[in-house]
């Protein structure tokens, strides 16, 4: 072989001939230009859903969980899927905000913002779930440690309790990591307005922002600091989630497979959350330039590697259950794949294993189209995949005359499509009012942010890439 | 600091300048010539500015640190007060001090309060929220959040003058050099 390597080049984050000016016009004109009907028109849709949800939870709340399809074996049904399928989309934006950060992955910035809205509002979702299925929502309050007339306290040994601390814990850090990001883009924005109401607004939530150096020192060490507690507390988060699961005695959920099982799972489906939503959000708003094909192909990278860890997670779940020698363990499986909920796990199978496996073609992984419709089937299939976990081990667990088959009621379902009108409500305010890509951080992975591009004269020049030679013709 | 300049509330005075690079350099120049009280403006973090501006290193870690320990000695002390002290309850025989099972909730504690370290102490560290101030007071000021980049010298420094001030920043380039009013 003659030619041993080639240089790879980095493919430009910003398409197109930006500077820092157009690059805040991009994003924040969106914000300033009247709001459009169309997006009347979607949050009216999303609006009518929310008002869904609201139902659903008023009629469970006067009447009880019995609304819903839960029966002697099948005690935790929609309520507990839905909730580790909205915290599992969550997942991907801490990742592309943290984790991706302190890889110093700069193609990040161009999704981070909205990625992380995207968390926020499917914790948001998540949370309904166990808040509403624990019956009375009246005493709700009696999972925080707060002193009360009984003088009891809740068991801080119950993975249960453990999840409440987890999901608020981060809730509340997602939200701040979030609002220090938008800080600097507020401040943009007060500086842009026109209108009174527009500044004074801004205004307030840029907290007095002037970009000062000073303050982006600690700025930027306050970032650093937050994506490293952050990246733990991702990862501690969903394995919590799996905790509820495989801190029971049930077969199928006892395995200490499920917290790394989880998590990646959970970055899985967000990725595919977050593809579906960059895909028309890039396309209504223009940003093709910002959200280039070449982010899209990387997101989908992600999307194969996740999508095969969890098949293999899927493979070792059965040899481990064979290995075990366990005879309900063994069971539980061959039913999972053969039983009655056979169809929900060939669908999660078929989803989740086999369509990301598209990806390995470059074609496809840049192909706008086929990527929207395989991050839809990856969220359909990650659905089935927390469906499969809850509802097959507990309607046919260890005794056969116990047995009990679950179908979900109207209820069920309005629920689970009520919480994409919270979400949507949620998503397109933040569209419409505030910047949905980081305009700062954006900027600062310019090439002409970076002083050593300029020469003397303070002329820019675009960098040059030093290509190494070979060192051996051939290795 | 003369006369004129007490009467007058300056604030001090703000340039303009066309790029990063330009920035950096007029930065160095600033520090180099004594200046003290000065500060740079631009709408994101420029790379080693902190160098350029002798910014000491951020005194955020140990304020991260004190409340992440607060966090997980706290939530510790308070699963052991409530599990063990005040109402203990017998489970099977199973130890009270039951510590791997109190793990989950004493990391995410300690990650609670070290992020509101992070984020409140980096709020503080800067002086914000602040409603007001003197800078944004000039028009030009504006484009710091966008695509302007600006060095302003503080008339609180010692060897501020603001002739001397405003010769040396548009020998460094400078353009739009105007002096702020504190209204």
């Amino acid at each position: 072989m003659s030619k041993t390597y080639e240089y790879v080049k980095e493919p430009a984050l910003i398409k197109g001939n930006h500077d820092f000016k157009s690059i805040t016009a991009l994003i924040t004109d969106i914000n300033m230009r009247p709001t459009p009907k169309g997006w009347y028109i979607a949050f009216g849709l999303a609006n009518i859903l929310l008002f869904v949800l609201l139902f659903a939870i008023g009629y469970l709340v006067w009447e009880g969980t019995g609304i819903w399809g839960l029966n002697a074996p099948v005690g935790w049904g929609w309520a507990i899927i839905n909730f580790v399928w909205w915290v599992g989309i969550g997942h991907a934006g801490t990742l592309i905000s943290a984790i991706l950060f302190l890889f110093r992955q700069d193609w990040r910035t161009a999704i981070n913002r909205f990625a992380e809205a995207m968390t926020i509002f499917a914790v948001m979702c998540a949370g309904i779930f166990p808040a509403i299925h624990v019956g009375r929502i009246w005493v709700i309050y009696w999972v925080f440690p707060i002193p009360n007339q009984m003088a009891m306290w809740p068991n801080f040994n119950s993975p249960l309790l453990w999840d409440v601390f987890a999901v608020g814990t981060y809730f509340t850090v997602s939200l701040l990591f979030w609002y220090v990001g938008l800080v600097p883009d507020f401040a943009t924005l007060r500086d842009r307005m026109q209108s009174k109401i527009g500044k004074v607004l801004y205004g307030t939530f840029a907290l007095g922002w002037r970009g000062s150096n000073r303050h982006w020192w600690n700025y930027e060490k306050a970032y650093m600091i937050l994506a490293g507690l952050a990246t733990p507390l991702v990862l501690s988060v969903h394995t919590i989630v799996s905790f509820d699961f495989a801190v029971s005695l049930i077969p199928g959920w006892h395995t200490t497979i499920f917290p790394p099982y989880f998590v990646a799972g959970a970055v899985f489906s967000g990725f595919a959350m977050v593809l579906s939503l960059m895909i028309i959000c890039r396309k209504i708003y223009g940003l093709e330039d910002i959200m280039t094909i070449d982010h899209m192909e990387k997101m989908n990278i992600i999307l194969m590697i996740t999508g095969t860890m969890v098949g293999f997670a899927y493979l070792m779940e059965f040899f481990m259950a064979w290995y075990s020698g366990v005879e309900y363990e063994k069971a539980i499986f061959i039913l999972r794949a053969a039983g009655p909920y056979a169809w929900a796990y060939w669908i999660m199978i078929s989803c989740n294993v086999i369509s990301p496996q598209f990806f390995w073609s470059k074609n496809l992984r840049r192909n706008v189209t086929f990527t929207f419709i395989i991050s839809i089937i990856v969220n359909i299939g990650m659905w089935f995949e927390r469906f499969v976990i809850t509802v097959t081990s507990l309607s046919t667990d260890f005794l056969p005359s116990s047995w009990g088959y679950f179908s979900p009621t109207f209820w069920d379902i309005i629920t689970y499509v009520g919480t994409f009108g919270l979400f949507f409500t949620f998503f397109l305010l933040f569209l419409r009012f505030m910047p949905m890509v980081a305009v700062a951080e954006l900027k600062g992975v310019m090439p002409q942010a970076d002083p050593h591009n300029y020469d003397e004269n303070g002329e820019y020049h675009t960098p040059k890439v030093e290509v190494p030679e070979p060192q051996n013709e051939s290795v | 600091m003369s006369e004129s300049t007490l009467n007058n509330n300056l604030y001090g005075v703000l340039a303009e300048f066309k790029n990063p690079k330009e920035l950096i350099d007029a930065a160095k120049l600033v520090n180099k010539n004594g200046y003290r009280q000065f500060d740079t403006f631009s709408p994101f973090p420029i790379h080693g500015m902190d160098k350029a501006m002798s910014i000491p290193k951020s005194k955020l870690g140990w304020i991260v640190v004190s409340h992440g320990l607060i966090g997980l000695t706290g939530a510790l002390s308070m699963i052991y007060y409530m599990m063990v002290y005040d109402y203990p309850i017998n489970i099977s025989g199973k130890t009270l001090l039951n510590i791997p099972a109190w793990i989950p909730v004493a990391f995410e504690l300690t990650i609670l309060l070290s992020a509101f370290g992070a984020v409140f102490g980096m709020f503080f560290l800067n002086g914000l929220p602040k409603l007001n101030h003197p800078l944004f007071s000039s028009e030009n000021f504006k484009k710091a959040t966008n695509d302007g980049f600006f060095v302003c010298i503080e008339s609180e420094d010692p060897l501020f003058e603001s002739e001397k001030v405003q010769n040396l920043l548009s020998e460094a380039g400078a353009t739009n050099i105007e002096e702020i009013y504190d209204v």
